[in-house]
């Protein structure tokens, strides 16, 4: 164990945790903009710096290991000022159109402004303009609100591990681009998306909707797979306008392209709400209750039983189902029926 | 006919840009024309392509050696070469008046070569003339009769220190690194020299790559790496084939590969092309730009030698320090220690610019006062005008003034006066220079040269340009000067790596020393030293304009008239201040004020 002080406080941590870890377990608030706990440590926005004793300058607590005997601080005058500068910095080449901002109230350089009560900046000069519509179906991006902190890089790379991102040019016009600077043609995870702690990366289907403002947030589970990965739903009225995961879930946030982005079906005109049955042959589909639904299912598998023997059923199941439910499908099918036609598309 | 003539031709990149190759072709042509066939030109009569001796400035520089006795001609062009051979080598008679004169023998008499020693003596492409300089001893007493744990320590107590700019200590740095348990361990000589005016490691690997090769067997010995990298920039054509053919004669000679020396250390050095990127020369990036990732310094710790290359032991040398090695393990550390100040020992390679008579490449002692460099080895300001500054360490160095010219130069004097080391760029500047429009054009530099990646240093240095553009446009504004020193601070202050943490130096130390430059500028709308066009007013004297009309013809906005012949005139009501006319008036007939 590694003994050290932070702000005058005693912290025990374990070997590897870094001086932002040990902080974080002390409750002690530093500010970050490229830190995420999922992704290796980047230290590029240098807003977490401290200082250490016998270190000659500031270093960024996410990236330095805790050591024996350290003695940090994490809020000086200095400090304020050096990260007070740097946000001045990023909004100085910020577009800072917040009222009509998609990322409004969920915007971490938003709230660093607003920390540091910038309203007059001192920095003023050249705003990088991208002025480029990306044309791909899912993700809008943004690239004048990009502060890069090389988040969607990091995710895309390390979690994803498909690199459909990556860094170009240099100096002030550096950027975040897909390959050539073409139009971003990838897995649409949204992993991306949801890293991004400004309004330069969002999805198509939130545009427009309601950002904040009488957003209600429902925890549940996806449905597409028996992952089961937890979602979070914004919805505003009878309507999902978001989904979300929190990064402290058994999936840590992490969801596929249809966990993220296919739920336009929740309201879709199209959507069966009931069992239907057809009554007769060629005739049309008839709305039905469960019951009616079930009895009519249980009837003609004994009738087709009866009559031809357990093999003449099979069963198909649905990998959007449960685990538990899939067990009880093919439990259903040996034991009651008699079978074993029993597959589904990620087989038994 | 003298019993043996040797025949230097300089064919450094500045020896082949001056002619070096036309003229070696020459004498090839001139000898076999004089009678002095191959037969003879072998045994008695050897030409030799060399590598930089330092002073550029007179090339193409030619050694004739007539039984020992050398003549060193400078400004030479192929059709002298003819009459070189008739006088000199058939007739015995030196063509006096193109030998060098006494400054040539003055500008190296006052440095200390021992990097140096062998550029412009021995030709770089042949490695029996590095063996006929105890090439190679070094590595074969390192390895045959030394213990890794000696050379460390025999490194250490040289005092030997990193020479690309940090300045820590060489020795302690290999210590971290051989005692870092693990299976696979590298060694990289950082060749990525990149600031504007740096000319030290390109000359080094051009004019003796087999002593960087020959530092690095024993550096990688010292540690226990079993395989090196040379990361060298692609813009250095010539050092990259130089390199390359004295990888392969080493290797041919066993000096590379398996069972050197007979040992059972094996080593392979490979060579990376820097693709033009300038932070890739910090260490950091390198490995990155080596392991195919985009050039992007990290944080530090872990540092290279615990977790370099591929995640293994790594250590990162420059050019120069892996060129003071075979001397120092043939020497001893004692006699390395020898030369140099307190702190910084041995010696140190400049590349010496700027408004100075003599420019270079140049060899000093640690600790050598700045007014020596200047006026002993420089020969002083160029046109008998008045010093200024030095600028020390290349775009992130610092500029030293008149009133620090005792200053001894080694790592810690540069640093007390708010400059530093850097990989050894000096630049001296007159008073015909501006020192905001010096401190914009570093900033351009670094500005540009950022990765991007941390915020202070892509934003920062970015802002802190504009600052400097607006000001020597004219456009400054009441506390500008104090807007650029708080950012300049916190720049250097909150920066991810060297690059940022050192870009805003040239704009402090000019604001510390010549603070009034920028008050002209911005509040009375002057440069002093004629420079900020935008400052300026241009006019046409009519007693010196004789009516060519080449002011108006360069004139892009036709602010220029008057009749063919008869004195011209401005209309600095349409006039930009581009200065197109003052450059283009061969009369002197165009001022600005």
């Amino acid at each position: 164990m590694i003994n050290l002080t932070i702000n005058d406080k005693a912290v025990e941590v374990v070997e590897g945790t870094t001086v932002l870890e040990a902080a974080q377990q002390l409750k002690i608030d530093i500010p970050t903009l490229c830190h995420d706990p999922r992704l290796k440590p980047f230290g590029a926005c240098r807003l977490c710096i401290v200082e250490i004793g016998g270190m000659a300058k500031p270093v960024t607590s996410c990236t330095t290991p805790a050591a024996s005997g350290m003695v940090v601080k994490t809020n000086s005058q200095k400090l304020y000022r050096l990260r007070r500068t740097t946000v001045e910095l990023l909004l100085s080449d910020h577009p800072n159109d917040c009222m009509t901002c998609i990322g409004t109230g969920d915007c971490r350089l938003q709230e660093l402004a607003y920390f540091y009560g910038i309203r007059k900046n001192r920095f003023e000069g050249a705003m990088r303009d991208h002025n480029r519509v990306d044309a791909n179906p899912f993700i809008t991006r943004e690239q004048n609100k990009c502060v890069m902190c090389g988040l969607c890089v990091r995710v895309c790379e390390e979690v994803q591990g498909v690199g459909a991102i990556g860094y170009a040019e240099r100096g002030f016009e550096a950027k975040v681009i897909p390959p050539f600077g073409q139009d971003l043609n990838c897995e649409f995870c949204g992993q991306c998306v949801s890293v991004c702690p400004t309004g330069a990366l969002s999805a198509r289907l939130w545009s427009g909707k309601p950002r904040m403002e009488g957003v209600k947030f429902t925890d549940t589970t996806c449905g597409y797979c028996g992952c089961g990965c937890n979602l979070t739903l914004r919805s505003h009225g009878n309507q999902v306008i978001r989904v979300d995961s929190a990064a402290d879930n058994h999936n840590r946030g992490w969801l596929c392209v249809k966990g993220r982005f296919g739920f336009d079906f929740i309201g879709s005109a199209d959507r069966l709400k009931t069992p239907l049955i057809r009554k007769e042959k060629g005739g049309k589909f008839e709305s039905a209750t469960w019951d009616e639904a079930l009895d009519y299912v249980a009837k003609r598998m004994n009738e087709i039983k009866g009559k031809h023997g357990p093999d003449a059923l099979a069963g198909l199941c649905s990998a959007r189902c449960t685990n538990e439910e899939n067990y009880l499908f093919q439990k259903l099918f040996r034991a009651v029926i008699g079978t074993n036609n029993i597959d589904h598309c990620a087989r038994y | 006919m003298a019993s043996e003539i040797i025949i230097n031709v300089c064919m450094g990149t500045g020896g082949i840009a001056a002619g070096g190759d036309l003229v070696m072709g020459a004498f090839i042509k001139e000898l076999d024309a004089a009678g002095i066939g191959n037969a003879v030109v072998k045994e008695k009569c050897r030409l030799h392509k060399v590598g930089c001796r330092g002073f550029c400035a007179r090339d193409v520089l030619v050694d004739i050696t007539v039984d020992s006795h050398v003549s060193t001609y400078q400004y030479i062009q192929p059709d002298m070469v003819q009459r070189l051979v008739r006088e000199h080598i058939v007739g015995a008679r030196p063509v006096q008046e193109w030998l060098v004169g006494e400054d040539y023998h003055i500008f190296h008499d006052n440095q200390t070569k021992r990097i140096l020693a062998d550029l412009g003596r021995i030709d770089p492409e042949s490695i029996d003339e590095y063996l006929a300089v105890d090439g190679y001893k070094a590595a074969e007493k390192a390895l045959t009769t030394m213990k890794p744990e000696e050379v460390v320590r025999t490194v250490k107590d040289s005092g030997l220190r990193g020479r690309g700019g940090g300045g820590f200590p060489t020795g302690l740095k290999w210590s971290f690194c051989a005692a870092v348990n693990a299976d696979q361990r590298y060694i990289i000589c950082n060749a990525d020299e990149g600031d504007p005016g740096a000319f030290m490691d390109r000359s080094v690997v051009e004019g003796n790559p087999h002593a960087v090769i020959e530092g690095m067997i024993i550096g990688a010995f010292a540690i226990g790496a079993s395989v090196g990298y040379v990361y060298i920039r692609a813009e250095y054509p010539l050092a990259v084939d130089r390199l390359r053919l004295a990888l392969r004669h080493a290797e041919a000679r066993g000096f590379l590969g398996e069972n050197l020396f007979g040992t059972d250390f094996n080593l392979k050095i490979k060579v990376k092309l820097g693709a033009g990127a300038f932070v890739c020369g910090e260490e950091t990036a390198l490995i990155a730009s080596i392991e195919g990732e985009r050039g992007m310094p990290r944080a530090k710790p872990p540092f290279p030698a615990n977790k370099g290359l591929w995640d293994k032991p790594t250590i990162i040398n420059n050019v120069e320090t892996f060129a003071n090695i075979p001397q120092i393990i043939n020497k001893g550390p004692e006699w390395y220690a020898s030369v140099g100040s307190e702190k910084s020992k041995g010696t140190k390679v400049i590349a010496l610019t700027g408004k100075i008579r003599n420019t270079g490449l140049i060899e000093i002692p640690m600790g050598m006062p700045l007014k020596d460099i200047i006026y002993k080895i420089g020969g002083g300001i160029e046109g008998d005008r008045l010093f200024k500054a030095v600028q020390t360490g290349g775009p992130s160095g610092g500029c030293i003034p008149q009133q620090h010219i005792d200053l001894p130069v080694d790592y810690e004097g540069l640093a007390s006066v708010g400059s530093m080391m850097g990989s050894g760029g000096m630049v001296v500047l007159d008073e015909t220079d501006c020192m905001v429009n010096i401190s914009k054009f570093f900033l351009e530099f670094t500005q540009a040269e950022s990765c991007g990646k941390c915020v202070p240093c892509r934003i920062g240095t970015k802002r802190l340009l504009e600052i400097l553009t607006r000001i020597t446009e004219g456009k400054g504004r009441e506390g500008d000067i104090e807007l650029l020193q708080m950012l300049a601070e916190d720049v250097r202050d909150s920066s991810l790596c060297g690059l940022g943490m050192s870009a805003p130096n040239p704009i402090i130390s000019t604001i510390r020393y010549f603070r009034h430059e920028y008050e002209a500028h911005i509040k009375h709308k002057k440069c002093p030293a004629k420079v900020c066009n935008k400052l300026l007013t241009f006019f046409i004297r009519a007693d010196m304009c004789v009516g060519c009309g080449m002011c108006a013809r360069a004139c892009s906005v036709n602010a220029i008239s008057g009749e063919k012949k008869q004195p011209h005139r401005i209309d600095n009501s349409l006039c930009i201040q581009c200065g197109s006319c003052f450059d283009a008036c061969k009369f002197s007939a165009v001022l600005k004020e």
